[in-house]
Formats: C-alpha cells, structure tokens, sequence
C-alpha cells in the first residue's frame, strides 16, 4: 500500500452565510493512496479538533456516490477529477506527492453557503415540488408490466432517473444554470406513460420555476462532463422542445 | 437568494400563479428557455444571410460581362437584379426592404437576448470562484460568444458605413459594387480588418451553429453526430469564402478597371 506524502489542502472558511470567506491552508504530511479524499478531510478534521479548532464543515453521507450530498469544487472541477464520480468517490491515488489541492464550495446564486464548504441546495428542491412528480390512485400495487413500455423510452427515461441532485452540473456551468438537473427530473417522467397526463403542466412549472433560481443555458457541455452519474445534454434539448410545446397546449387547455 | 434557506409550503400542486398578465409571446420570452429559442431563430435567420451574401459576392471573381450589348461588372449587375427582385409583383427595391426589415427585427431580437441571458448569467453567480476553473469541454468559441459577438456588431457598422452609405469609402459611387469593394479593401488595414471580424464571425458560428440545435430542441440521437461537423462546414465556408475577397483585392485577383466597362460607371440610385 503507497502513501502519498506532503499534500497542501488549500480549503475554503467562512463562518456563515453573510460572512467573509477565505482559503486555509493545511498540510497533511501522508495519506495512503487508498483514502478517499473525504476520509483524508475527516483526518485533518479529527487534528483540527484536538488542537481545539473548528472542523471543516462539508456536506457528505452515503461515501458510495449515490445519496447527491457530497458536493466539493476539486481543483477547479465540480466532483475533481475523476470522470462519472461524485467527491466521495474521488480516492487520493488521483494524486500525487506534493499536490496542492484546492477545495471551494459550489457557487451560484440558487445554492447560499451556509459554512465553509456546504452550500444550501434546496433550490433543487423548489423544482423538483413545482411539477416533479406524478398523481396516481394509491392503493395495492399495480402488477408489473401493466403498462407496456418499449425498452428504448424506458431507458431513456432511467438514464435520466439516476441523476441524484447533487447540484454538480450548477457548479460546473459558466453560467450558474441548472438545466440540466431540471432537464433530467423532467425527461425522466415526460417519457413514461405514467407522466404523459401532466407533461405540459409538469414541464411549464418546472421550467419556470428553475429561472427563478438559475442562470441560463450556452451549451457549454460542462455539466454533463461533471455530472457523476454522466447524464446527458440529449435531456437539455427535449426540455427546450418539450417546454415550446407545453407553452402552446397549456394556452389552448385554458382557454376552453 | 436567501428565501431558498427557509422551506415555502409543499404542496402537490405547486405552481406559481397564474395571474400573468402577459400577452403570449412576451410570456414566453420571459424566460431563459424562450430567449434561446429566440437566440437561435434570429441566428439561424443571421446564418441564411451571410451564406447568401457570401455566395452574392462570390460575382466579384467573374469580372466584367455581357447584358443586352453593355459591358457591365458581374457584382453590379448582381445588385441591380437584388433591387429588382419580385418586380412587377413589388415596386423596385420593395421586396429587398421586407428582406432588410427581417434582419434588422433579427438582429435587434439577437442583440436583446444576448444581452437580457448575459445579464441573468452573470446575477446567477454573484460570487465567483476563487481559484482558477478547470473547463473541460467548455472551448475558446463557447465562452467568447459575447466578445466575438460584439467584434461582429462593430464590423457590421463599418461594413454598413463603407458599402451602404459610403461614409468611409475613398470612392464611393452608390451602386456600383465592384469599384466601392476595390477602393476599400486595397487599403491593407482595411482588408485586415474584415480578415480579423470574419474569423471572429467564424468562432462565434463555430458554436452558434452546433448551439442552436440544442436551443431548438433539434436532438436526434441518429444526427446528434453531425452537428458538430455541420458547425465546422458552416464556419469555414462562411471565414474561407469571405476573407478571400480583401486578399483576392490585395493581390489584384479582384480588379476595378473604369475602362473594361461600358454600362453604369455613375452607378444606380436606390
Ligand atoms: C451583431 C452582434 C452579435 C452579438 C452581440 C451576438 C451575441 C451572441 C451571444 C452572446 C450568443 C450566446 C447566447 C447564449 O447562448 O447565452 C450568441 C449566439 C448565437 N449567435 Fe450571435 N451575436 C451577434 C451576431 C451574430 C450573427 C451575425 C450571427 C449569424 C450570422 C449570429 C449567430 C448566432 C447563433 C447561431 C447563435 C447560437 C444560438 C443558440 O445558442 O441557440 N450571431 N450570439
Ligand atoms: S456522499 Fe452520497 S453521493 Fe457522495
């Protein structure tokens, strides 16, 4: 097993939202190579308590890149360098000795920091509840395969599904705009059957509600690169048409 | 943003008011999403222009020809034939004007948009990344659309005030194509200048035609392939077939020779 030695972990503090930020410096004379870089954050902040310091707040919770809290700038790329992995999935064996690394929270208008590293994301959330969502009868569970779905749409439909919120594609886009998070909550439902009877309020809402936070779209592509679960910009255009479409039907619903 | 920090009321029907009061189409342009579509139309409506003013100028090359017994410069007889598109059906110079009047909406819309999601963008991250951003996919035409936009909307002004009105042409002569175009691009800064804001034309297409597929909704995994070298095809033609024309005049390719023609040297009127 290797050990890393002489890593400088340049990480951003700040007290709270209104505060003053700045990057601290901390050295971490070696690490195995095994650690994840989460696990190496929870040795500096096991010596920062000792030594009767504050810990470095950030967000975290399953460490196996499927829960979307874990959320770090990593050397200038939202979830670091690894392609298709959320932070928690970032190992130190990615780096080298004598490494800086520089950890910043995600920063856009729609995610406010709370304290150091974490940032609230609750914006998603806004989204998610203007339309992200279907209305069924409750009841006993309905027998597999009721529904027929080709396998290409219901495909489709999961890629899109496996996005887990994590607020990546926000942070790597130039422009601070989450389409691509709403882009997948939406394409993930506006594909089934069981989304189609509220696909233009669904899609109208959703879309608006995502201007009221974010920034707009250049297709840059960054956010899928950053996206830890690959989703693709395809989501992107179908919201664009999708949203063209629900505008029109919505308008001619309502004026019966 | 600090209302995102206190949690609103959840509810199943969630959606914002419907109290607009908008008329459709400004409802629509409100937001991001319909400002790309915007974007989009009047940059494809940009795109159809200066493909067919490239390919009109081409006449430049083809010198001096034979119409009915007089000897006239090809791109001069080309503008005429432009003022005299649809004639009788419009009075001479209509149509041209309805063509006019589409670029000119369009350009406007463009200019708002661009301007109106800047402005947006730029709210959407008040603070900036304090260390350096490490862009992966993001390239040098994606992130200067604005720059070399405004690169664009510049030369559009000196293009207008040299060929059209003629305020910066040594020798202007209204309607007679082939000897404003010589007079102008035989000065060497001159000629550099349309070189530099056609490359920069060339960048901003090199995005702006794989972007607007995506803004369209324009997304079919069979074609998805082929944007990007349509983008390239689009921007290449559009920078090879208009930088050749100042070095065409540079090296005397393109030539303005009085005495070649017999036809229309005191040019036409509008
Ligand atoms: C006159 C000055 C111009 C300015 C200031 C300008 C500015 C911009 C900006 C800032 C964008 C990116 C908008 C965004 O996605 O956030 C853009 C996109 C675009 N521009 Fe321009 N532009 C200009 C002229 C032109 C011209 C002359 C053409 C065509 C020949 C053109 C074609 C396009 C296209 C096709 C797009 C992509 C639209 C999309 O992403 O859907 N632009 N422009
Ligand atoms: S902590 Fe759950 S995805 Fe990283």
């Amino acid at each position: 097993m290797s050990v890393l030695t002489n890593i400088t972990l340049k990480v951003w503090r700040q007290d709270g939202p209104d505060g003053q930020g700045r990057f601290e410096s901390h050295q971490v004379p070696e690490i195995s190579e095994e650690a994840s870089l989460l696990e190496m954050l929870d040795i500096v902040n096991e010596r920062l308590v000792e030594e009767g310091r504050e810990a470095i707040v950030f967000d975290h919770d399953c460490r196996e890149g499927i829960c979307g809290t874990c959320s770090l700038m990593i050397d200038g790329q939202a979830h670091g360098p690894t392609k298709g992995a959320a932070t928690c999935q970032v190992h130190m064996r990615v780096f080298s000795s004598g490494d800086e690394i520089v950890l910043e929270p995600w920063r856009a208008d729609g995610f406010p920091l709370v304290k150091d590293l974490m940032v609230d994301r609750s914006a998603f959330d806004r989204i998610v509840e203007a339309g992200g969502f279907i209305t069924s009868p409750t009841g006993g569970a309905p027998d597999a395969n009721l529904i027929p779905i080709p396998k290409p749409v219901s495909d489709a439909s999961m890629d899109a599904a496996a996005c887990i919120g994590c607020g990546a594609c926000v942070a790597a886009c130039p422009n601070g705009a989450a389409s691509l998070f709403t882009s997948a909550k939406l394409a993930h439902l506006n594909l089934l059957p069981q989304g189609q009877s509220e696909r233009e309020k669904r899609t109208e809402a959703m879309v608006e509600m995502m201007d009221d936070h974010f920034g707009s779209c250049t297709n840059h592509g960054e956010c899928e690169s950053a996206c830890p679960k690959e989703i693709s910009i395809d989501n992107i255009a179908l919201m664009n048409s999708d949203y063209l479409t629900s505008k029109f039907k919505n308008r001619k619903k309502l004026a019966r | 943003m600090a209302q995102t920090l206190s949690r609103g009321p959840v509810s199943g029907t969630a959606v914002k008011s419907s109290a607009k009061k908008k008329s459709f189409l400004l409802d629509l342009y409100g937001t991001a999403v319909g400002k790309k579509y915007v974007m989009a139309i009047t940059g494809l409506i940009g795109i159809g222009f200066v493909l067919t003013h490239m390919i009109g100028n081409l006449k430049l090359y083809i010198g001096v020809v034979n119409e009915g017994g007089e000897l006239i410069y090809d791109a001069d007889y080309y503008g005429e034939w432009l003022r005299d598109l649809l004639v009788p059906f419009f009075p001479r110079t209509v149509f041209l004007w309805l063509l006019r009047s589409v670029l000119i909406v369009a350009l406007i819309g463009h200019l708002h948009a661009a301007y109106t999601l800047s402005v947006l963008n730029r709210r959407a991250r008040p603070v900036k990344y304090q260390s350096a951003r490490d862009y992966q996919v993001a390239n040098f035409a994606s992130r200067s659309m604005r720059w070399t936009g405004i690169v664009v909307l510049l030369f559009l002004l000196w293009h207008l005030a040299d060929f059209t009105w003629g305020w910066v042409n040594p020798d202007f002569v209204r309607g007679a194509v082939q000897r404003n175009v010589v007079a102008s691009l035989d000065r060497i800064p001159v000629a550099a200048l349309y070189i530099v804001a056609n490359i920069a034309l060339g960048i901003h297409l090199f995005h702006g035609t794989w972007s607007l597929f995506q803004s369209m909704g324009w997304n079919n995994p069979r074609f998805n392939r082929w944007r990007r070298g349509l983008a390239t095809g689009v921007a290449t033609l559009i920078v090879v077939g208009n930088v050749s024309f100042p070095a065409a005049v540079l090296v005397g390719v393109i030539e303005f020779d009085p005495d070649a023609v017999t036809c229309c040297l005191e040019g036409h009127s509008e």
